[in-house]
């Protein structure tokens, strides 16, 4: 009989949860056993059906994740046995690891290996495609079904299914390799690590219906934090995407509308976070090698400090503009820029460098030369650029509803200022 | 192991300024090194540039017929200049080739698996 009295309460919803959050450690460490992406997959899977029958009555295992690592290892070696060619491959597992030749005797106890940080280098490799990248990412190291990656993406889910089923076969058929890289590759493979979970955290900003990219985009930014604790941007990139996070609630307003920067409710912006967030960009100051996602993050940094719009410390935040233009010299940066030029110098002076921008389809760029040239009492010219900028705003962020307010209050108002992440 | 094609892609009219005599020989001396850095690492498998694409013939064969046509299968202006078969631990090492080969040739190099001989 189960002691179902002694098991902590645990639902389906909940197994589903503890699963997602232990299943990337162990999908990697199957793949650095059976070096096959299906079949850790595969493997892993049916762990989860044994969870969902075992742990509601028999309480969670302590250690969950060795559970599932240990469940599905010896799944997968029960599976390959009765594969012909499921044999080979166990063979060739027995070859490639040296005294453990049945890669499910060994139990996982106390800190094991973590393989994850080999694989998300082998999901963000430069060989696959972006998109394929985020998809695997979300799909092996987040633990998202096919479906969940496809609904997060709005795309079909038999397209992103063929989408993943394409980037495993070139993993698999060109020999990706499921490894950490060296050194002196470090910088251009980290890169595009980097663009992925930011790339993630944003698709999860900008639909609100799916909030949970961004808590998963953070969940593998603190594990990757963790993994890599001496590389300052991904450091960088955790903090800013904390700071970000912490003002995600008070974005969007009761219609979903956009709600920018200087409007915000910044009692609400959640001060935990930023704590957090501002520590780690301390950290990264006194290390001082600086990068793009470190001055983001300490630009975002100088505002979480400002309890008003008006009590922002522009002059830093112009200085720290000056150094990202240094190291990302984008127009989109240059344009920031001028807008905080604008917040230190006045309009004419940030509309003079806002002119020179090559950013005709940037939306924003139409809505900052509209506040700056409102500013500066030329409403003609203001109203025009207003239409543009409204033309041309993505729908999402279209504040609701749009028409009637638009070079009213809303986008008239004195801060158009907005951080801009992702651009 | 995995065997890699590195193709060379040229595009007709895309050549830049001509090279001189003495490019020729410091590209064909560069191109005699690399060959020799690929061997001695063992990664050498074969290796060669072609000729022009209007040197090609296609054959096909329908319904028992052999049917011979003068140049090249596709009319593109991509053609394959030459190409490396090697063998490297993973595409990381293949790319690493690669990029050397690209360097040396300045031309784009197309990396490409093949399947094993028992799949």
């Amino acid at each position: 009989m189960r002691d179902v009295d002694a098991a902590p309460e645990l639902d389906e919803a909940e197994v589903g949860r503890i699963f997602r959050e232990e299943s990337g450690r162990s999908v990697a460490a199957l793949i650095r056993v059976f070096g096959d992406i299906d079949v850790a997959e595969d493997a892993v899977q049916e762990a989860f059906a044994v969870a969902l029958r075992k742990w509601p009555g028999d309480g969670l295992p302590p250690n969950p994740g060795g559970w599932i690592t240990t469940t599905a290892r010896h799944r997968a070696i029960d599976r390959l046995r009765r594969e012909s060619r499921g044999r080979e491959l166990l063979s060739e597992v027995a070859v490639l690891s040296p005294g453990n030749d049945d890669p499910g005797t060994s139990e996982e106890v106390g800190p094991v290996q973590d393989d994850r940080l080999g694989l998300i280098f082998t999901c963000c490799h430069p060989a696959l495609s972006t998109e394929a990248q985020v998809a695997l990412t979300l799909r092996l190291l987040g633990g998202l079904s096919t479906k969940e990656v496809a609904r997060s993406f709005l795309v079909a889910e038999p397209t992103m299914a063929r989408r993943l089923v394409r980037a495993k076969r070139k993993i698999k058929a060109a020999r990706i390799p499921y490894r950490v890289p060296e050194d002196h590759e470090l910088p251009g493979r980290l890169r595009p690590v980097l663009a992925v979970l930011y790339l993630v955290y944003n698709a999860g900003l900008s639909s609100p219906a799916e909030p949970g990219l961004c808590s998963e985009a953070i969940r593998l930014a603190r594990i990757l934090a963790t993994l890599m604790p001496d590389e300052p941007e991904v450091a960088g990139l955790l903090a800013l995407l904390l700071l970000t996070e912490s003002r995600r609630s008070s974005r969007t307003g009761p219609d979903g509308s956009l709600v920018l920067l200087g409007e915000q409710d910044r009692t609400r912006w959640d001060r935990a976070l930023i704590e957090e967030g501002q520590a780690i960009v301390r950290r990264c100051l006194r290390r001082n090698q600086p990068g793009a996602y470190q001055v983001q993050a300490a630009i975002n940094a100088v505002h979480a400090d400002a309890p008003a719009v008006e009590q922002t410390d522009w002059p830093q935040i112009v200085a720290l503009y000056d150094q990202l233009l240094a190291v990302a010299p984008t127009p989109v940066v240059a344009l920031n820029r001028a807008i905080a030029i604008g917040e230190v110098q006045g309009p004419a002076a940030a509309l003079a460098l806002v002119d020179e921008l090559d950013l005709d389809n940037y939306h924003p760029f139409h809505a900052t030369r509209a506040d700056l040239l409102r500013r500066l009492g030329r409403h003609r010219e203001a109203a025009a650029a207003y239409e543009r900028a409204a033309a041309m705003a993505p729908t999402e962020m279209t504040p609701q509803p749009s028409r009637p307010r638009i070079g009213a209050r809303r986008w008239g108002s004195k801060a158009w200022w907005r951080y801009r992440p992702g651009t | 192991m995995t065997q890699y094609l590195l193709s060379v892609h040229s595009v007709e009219g895309e050549v830049g300024d001509p090279m001189t005599d003495e490019e020729m020989q410091q590209s064909w001396k560069q191109i005699q090194v690399l060959n020799e850095e690929l061997k001695s690492a063992g990664a050498w498998v074969f290796g060669g540039a072609l000729h022009e694409p209007d040197t090609a013939t296609v054959v096909r064969v329908s319904e028992g017929d052999v049917l011979t046509t003068d140049g090249p299968f596709a009319e593109s202006k991509e053609h394959l200049g030459g190409f490396y078969i090697i063998e490297a631990e993973d595409l990381d090492a293949a790319l690493a080739w690669a990029s050397k080969t690209a360097a040396v040739v300045r031309k784009p190099i197309e990396v490409r698996p093949f399947r094993d001989a028992e799949a």
